[in-house]
């Protein structure tokens, strides 16, 4: 169970948990290391929030073995909540008391009392800007703003792992990306390991630094954005081909005759191939593509996305499956 | 244990706090007790033999309300851990060290709290109508101790159904069921003489029974306080048991999610 030398601040192997006749873990196995930002990205109805769940203690799997900050969390799950701070997918902030008595109740449950309290609560109210609202009962809260009290119920004890269910959902674009901006800051405090989930993809490219892809109740693989897409040997290469004239198949198949390039699609006037290298297959190309009478408008290389690394590790589209999940 | 205790504490002092925001809450706790002691008081004011011995319906009627009105309460204080659980504020304490029995402890002695208040407001609206504590200082102090153990018994029991259904339409479901039939299967209306020998039977066995017995052994019998006694005793014991019951309710909550 200790990887990596004891520096795993989460480790999970193999957790499993049904629910009548929902399969919702089928095996969930990943490694979150000490100090680092780590996503759980997949769709609506992946398994996420049920992971985390079991993570925090809230519940318990039916098999598998779960260690958070060293501690396994079915034998000594008391151990555990000493050492995380939960934000929950939905807000649990309590409506009729403010956000300063919301933060004192939750220091006392984790046993602060007096002046070191009371500074550290100063201190979070400062921090999350809620300095003015303090003394205001949550029910009149933004949605950002209980969000934002959220976040400082989870750290108010200064924990050694942070979980952050979904984080963003449910927040207009502006308080999303003040989300973003937060969840950076306190990845750069010393120690603080973070597990996001998300079913947005740019928000774990944004923030994680690795992150595993959960489906069905499974991880389907693991790594950083980085080598995730780099594992997906290639690049997209888009060109964008001037005044066609209905010979866009032609033009492809032209293209396909080329030495390295695959996947070669259609889009209107544009043609999408993927190769091992942007940089060194667009001149070849280009020039294979004007020697038969096809005028380039537009070329432009991308690297892939973690759409398309869902895509290629699930075999499913991710627009498609978290459609799915919601219903 | 002591962490306990100090949470439960804390606990008590967040509810309360909240209920104090919300004053309508407070006129109907105030309120409401008084109307059920003046429309039966008045209603069966007439019928000379439901009074048992008292000088007045009134007189005899005033413990029956104050038990009526800590059970009912009690049967009904589930709907607040219905709400922390909508609200996701249970989990937000389950996620942290937060003792399951504090939890439960805190909303259970709350609801014996108001109890003791209300009982404390009928008996100043009853001293109006000639109501008269005869147990003395020992007399008032079994009133309130039967008051809120009757409230902690049913809050216990309330907060461990909650925990069950999680929905509030079951929620009130299930307080109706088994309110309204606790109370007719009781003395908190008439005394035990007028009642068929099957209810009487049953009602040896009914915790509001064993409150309404000992809040009418003080106010209006004086004594005996033996068979008083052996009522909070097992109403406390009761409380123990539903209180349990409330805890152990968390971890089929916890399977659930």
């Amino acid at each position: 169970m200790t990887r990596l030398g004891g520096v795993d601040a989460i480790v999970t192997e193999d957790l499993r948990k049904s629910y009548k006749t929902v399969q919702a873990l089928d095996g969930v196995s990943f490694a979150v290391r000490e100090g680092e930002v780590f996503g759980l990205l997949g769709p609506n109805g992946a398994g996420k929030s049920t992971t985390v769940r079991v993570l925090t203690t809230l519940t318990f799997p039916d098999s598998g073995r779960a260690l958070v900050a060293g501690e396994d969390v079915v034998r000594h799950p008391n151990r555990v909540r000493h050492a995380i701070g939960y934000v929950a997918q939905d807000s649990g902030v309590d409506w009729e008391a403010t956000g300063r008595e919301n933060l004192l109740l939750q220091g006392r449950i984790h046993g602060m009392a007096g002046a070191p309290l009371h500074r550290r609560v100063d201190e979070l109210l400062e921090l999350l800007g809620l300095k003015d609202a303090a003394d205001r009962v949550a029910r009149g809260y933004s949605g950002g703003m209980k969000r934002r009290l959220d976040i400082g119920l989870g750290l108010v004890h200064r924990p050694k792992v942070l979980f952050l269910d979904e984080p963003t959902t449910g927040l207009d674009p502006e308080a999303r990306v003040a989300m973003w901006e937060e969840v950076e800051r306190l990845a750069s405090q010393e120690n603080l390991t973070i597990l996001l989930t998300t079913h947005y993809l740019e928000e774990a490219d944004r923030l994680a630094e690795r992150v595993a892809i959960v489906s069905r109740g499974k991880v389907v693989v693991e790594g950083s954005p980085e080598e995730l897409k780099a594992g997906l040997h290639g690049e997209s290469v888009t060109v964008e081909l001037e005044d066609p004239n209905g010979r866009v198949q032609e033009a492809a198949d032209v293209v396909r005759a080329i030495d390295g390039t695959s996947e070669v699609l259609v889009e209107g006037s544009h043609l999408r191939a993927r190769v091992p290298n942007g940089a060194q297959a667009i001149p070849s190309i280009l020039s294979v593509l004007d020697g038969r009478g096809f005028p380039v408008a537009a070329v432009t290389t991308a690297r892939p996305s973690l759409d398309d690394v869902y895509l290629h590790y699930t075999g499913r589209e991710f627009a498609a499956e978290d459609e799915e999940g919601t219903k | 244990m002591t962490q306990t205790l100090r949470q439960t504490g804390w606990m008590i002092l967040r509810q309360s706090r909240n209920l104090t925001r919300e004053p309508i809450w407070i006129a109907m706790m105030v309120i409401q007790p008084m109307i059920w002691l003046l429309l039966y008081g008045q209603l069966y004011s007439k019928v000379a033999p439901l009074r048992a011995g008292a000088g007045s319906y009134v007189e005899f009627l005033a413990p029956g309300i104050v038990c009526m009105n800590a059970f009912f309460g009690g049967s009904w204080s589930g709907m607040a851990m219905i709400s922390d659980l909508d609200r996701h504020v249970i989990d937000r304490f389950l996620a942290a060290p937060a003792s399951r029995l504090a939890i439960v402890l805190s909303q259970v002695v709350r609801a014996g709290i108001t109890a003791v208040l209300q009982a404390i407001i009928l008996l100043a609206v009853g001293y109006l109508l000639g109501v008269r504590v005869h147990g003395g200082l020992l007399g008032f102090l079994v009133v309130f101790a039967a008051a809120f153990l009757l409230a902690t018994v049913f809050a216990g029991f309330s907060h461990g159904v909650a925990l069950l259904v999680r929905r509030e339409a079951s929620m009130i479901a299930s307080a109706n069921f088994v309110s309204l039939p606790l109370m007719f299967l009781s003395t908190i209306l008439i005394g035990a003489a007028l009642m068929p020998g099957w209810i009487q039977d049953v009602s040896r066995f009914n915790p509001v029974n064993w409150g309404a017995q000992a809040a009418r052994n003080a106010i209006v019998f004086d004594g005996p306080w033996d068979a008083t006694a052996i009522y909070l005793v097992l109403l406390l014991a009761a409380t123990a048991a539903t209180s349990a019951f409330a805890t152990w309710s968390f971890r089929a909550y916890q399977r659930s999610i």
